[in-house]
């Protein structure tokens, strides 16, 4: 077959199973465009390419295939950056294409010319630039492959104007790989994991530490048979939420920084810890110096740069969790631990008038408050992509899901203004899924343009904006640490609500908490995408993410919330 | 102490700018670093001399492998393995020195590759050890020019390579 370079991108498409591209055309790559819907490959138009990084990772996230971004050269493949960085350290399967000028200019400054495999070199899981027509479909084939396999990420493909035009003989690839020196690992080493259970077994205060490689991995069901049978208390990364039950009785919840504090003294007092999938993050550890002191150490990750990384451990096995834990399953022996799971449940009483449990009822309305009416309403059903800042840690913390992939958020990259483009993509994986997008008034004024993509879309998305006023998170260190002077962190917002019907999304105000569950229960029965801007707490107690691990500090080390509140 | 590292590639456009941007990256402290064909098509050979007190060799071992077009890496220091270093030196030599010049040169087994009427060049091949050494020895004279290719090496009698087949 006969095929420019542009229509072999699409039978790619096709042939890797892709249903949707989210991108924005341009001079470098609307020849790719051009043949787009001969292949029946859905397009969305998004409004900045930022955001269709952000839609192809939240697209990635809720339904684990491979998200696909495309963008023109130039400024069209600089803005993908971001979207690019945030699923390198989250380790999402994405695959973007660029447009770049003809080969004939490349390296002569030509019009809307970056190199963009060299700007992206050290953020992608690999990248190409395809100088030959002939090269494309094994190049396509590959990169779907490598960003899908191992450690998830990133994988960029530049393509010059030329080679879209060009024209040469398709056959579709076989399975066939020239990846030499690409062989992710499956299994553990059998000896290493021998010695895990060994430890399994003769732990007496074990948790585990669950991270986003548990989902990544699809180890939920092993997991749980793990911790059932060994009676192991598991903490969760904040990616790591989804991969177990939150209301499972051996569930501890999110640990780190605004974990909550029996979490972290668990972790504290553990003499065994299983890190499953998780690297150690310093927002999860606190300080190392005081790091789990007595505590051996079992670590699990497909990367082996990530072992002994940041916490050096006894039994370092790399492998993928989901081959792991079903060696080490049947080598542990069933335990009770019930001096150990006693003594947590003891610490964990204290937190229904300290922290996460205890809110303060004075008539103001409470960011808490509005994620439990939206938990409460969904039952917990729904998909919650959130942006980054203190309603990202609200949501993680009021929001226990029992359902993996229902949870999309920036960890690694904290990428203020992920949040509504995240949750086109989450829809768009999704169309009969509830979608709410949990986000703040500075990281939502970012992206805030995508709403003309959801319209556009059709996609109802339902958008909760924690609208305080402040970056919120910078200001509550400001108010913690610097004196409570709030340098630059004050916004004059516009109004939130005009702003969504002008866009033609349905909006609502709410500033009392008893409007809450009301307006939460209106916004999600319209049918289209719907806005609630929630005027909440500013500042003060009620203003603030407890509890909290100041920088520096040990993990038990934290800041709590008053006692005497409520 | 310094160790060396082996490192077989895929001989790809951009792969040195992969090594070099990771080193860069990480923090990753090295000596040298040198790149070449081997006896396989399509594969380059690196060796890489990373400095052992200041960096985990461990760990750039590992982060090689994240690489995709990294076929195989071996930490050879500990095994019995050739390792040389090449340098060209221009001394100056003017006719009262350049025969205690010759001597030196002779003395360390290097070779006088080109004479001119006021330098010579010496071509040098060893450890760097010994490089250093015969740099000390020609410093009094005027060393006008220096070039070294770095470490290479190759371990002692069984069959190495990319592994690749």
């Amino acid at each position: 077959m006969r095929r420019t370079g542009a229509e072999i991108v699409w039978e790619m498409m096709k042939h890797e199973d892709v249903e949707v591209v989210f991108g924005i055309p341009g001079g470098a790559i609307m020849h790719t465009y051009h043949p787009r819907q001969k292949y029946g490959v859905r397009h969305v138009l998004m409004r900045h390419e930022q955001a269709a990084g952000h839609a192809a990772d939240g697209y990635a996230r809720v339904s684990g295939k491979v998200g696909v971004a495309m963008a023109t050269s130039g400024p069209g493949a600089t803005n993908l950056v971001t979207g690019i960085a945030t699923a390198m350290i989250d380790s999402t399967p994405m695959v973007c294409i660029t447009g770049q000028v003809p080969t004939s200019l490349i390296g002569s400054d030509a019009f809307q010319e970056t190199d963009i495999t060299g700007v992206t070199l050290p953020i992608t899981k690999h990248n190409y630039l395809v100088t030959d027509v002939d090269e494309l479909a094994g190049v396509i084939h590959e990169a779907f492959y490598v960003a899908r396999t191992g450690r998830p990420g990133p994988v960029l493909i530049d393509l010059p104007k030329d080679v879209q035009q060009a024209e040469t003989d398709f056959s579709p690839p076989d399975d066939g790989l020239e990846l030499p020196g690409y062989r992710p690992k499956k299994e553990g080493d059998l000896e290493l994991v021998q010695a895990a259970a060994d430890l399994v077994n003769q732990a007496e205060r074990p948790v585990i530490l669950a991270g986003h490689g548990v989902l990544m991995s699809g180890a939920m069901d092993v997991l749980r048979a793990f911790v059932e049978k060994t009676r192991t208390p598991v903490a969760l990364t904040l990616l790591g939420k989804g991969g177990f039950p939150e209301s499972h009785p051996l569930a501890l919840g999110m640990m780190g920084m605004h974990g909550e504090a029996f979490v972290n003294r668990a972790i504290q007092k553990s003499d065994l810890l299983l890190a499953l999938g998780m690297r150690f993050d310093d927002r999860v550890t606190g300080t190392l110096e005081t790091y789990t002191p007595h505590a051996r150490k079992v670590h699990v990750d497909l990367d082996a740069a990530e072992l002994n990384k940041i916490v050096p451990v006894d039994v370092p096995i790399q492998g993928d969790l989901l081959h792991v834990l079903r060696q080490l399953l049947p080598l542990v022996r069933p335990a009770e631990h019930s001096a150990w799971l006693e003594q947590i449940e003891g610490w964990r009483s204290d937190t229904a008038i300290r922290d996460v449990l205890n809110r303060p009822k004075n008539g103001r309305l409470l960011a808490p408050q509005v994620i439990d009416a939206i938990y409460g309403g969904t039952r917990g059903e729904a998909i919650v992509v959130t942006d980054v800042g203190q309603h990202q840690m609200w949501a993680a913390q009021y929001y226990p899901l029992d359902f993996p992939h229902t949870q999309v958020t920036s960890g690694g990259l904290g990428t203020m203004g992920f949040g509504l483009p995240a949750a086109i993509g989450a829809q768009v994986a999704q169309p009969d899924r509830e979608v709410w997008a949990i986000v703040g008034d500075g990281g939502f004024q970012m992206t805030l343009h995508e709403l003309a993509t959801a319209v556009q879309e059709r996609l109802p998305i339902r958008i909760g904006v924690c609208n305080n006023g402040y970056l919120g998170m910078v200001r509550q260190w400001q108010e913690l640490f610097y004196d409570e002077h709030y340098e630059s962190t004050h916004l004059v917002n516009p109004d939130f609500v005009k702003l969504a019907e002008a866009y033609g999304v349905r909006g609502w105000r709410v500033s009392e908490p008893g409007q809450v569950h009301e307006v939460v229960a209106e916004a999600r029965a319209h049918n289209g995408p719907a806005l609630v801007d929630f005027q909440v707490a500013q500042e003060g107690e009620e203003g603030n993410v407890y509890p909290m691990v100041p920088s520096g500090a040990a993990l038990d080390e934290m800041i709590r919330r008053p006692a005497a509140a409520g | 102490m310094d160790r060396t590292l082996v490192a077989w590639v895929e001989d790809k456009p951009g792969v040195l700018n992969r090594v070099a941007s990771l080193f860069r990256r990480r923090a990753f402290n090295i000596e040298s670093l040198t790149v070449g064909h081997t006896e396989e098509p399509g594969v380059s050979r690196m060796t890489i001399v990373v400095d052992g007190e200041r960096t985990d060799t461990e760990k750039v071992v590992q982060n090689l492998y994240k690489l995709v077009n990294v076929i195989r890496v071996e930490d050879v220091t500990e095994q019995p393995a050739v390792m040389r270093d090449l340098a060209l030196i221009k001394v100056r030599a003017s006719n009262g020195s350049r025969s205690e010049v010759m001597q030196i040169v002779e003395t360390f087994r290097a070779r006088v590759v080109d004479l001119a009427p006021e330098t010579l060049t010496v071509e040098v091949t060893g450890t760097e050890d010994k490089i250093d050494g015969l740099c000390e020895m020609l410093q009094p004279f005027g060393v006008e020019e220096m070039v070294r290719t770095g470490r290479v090496a190759m371990v002692r009698g069984k069959q190495s390579g990319s592994g690749r087949s």
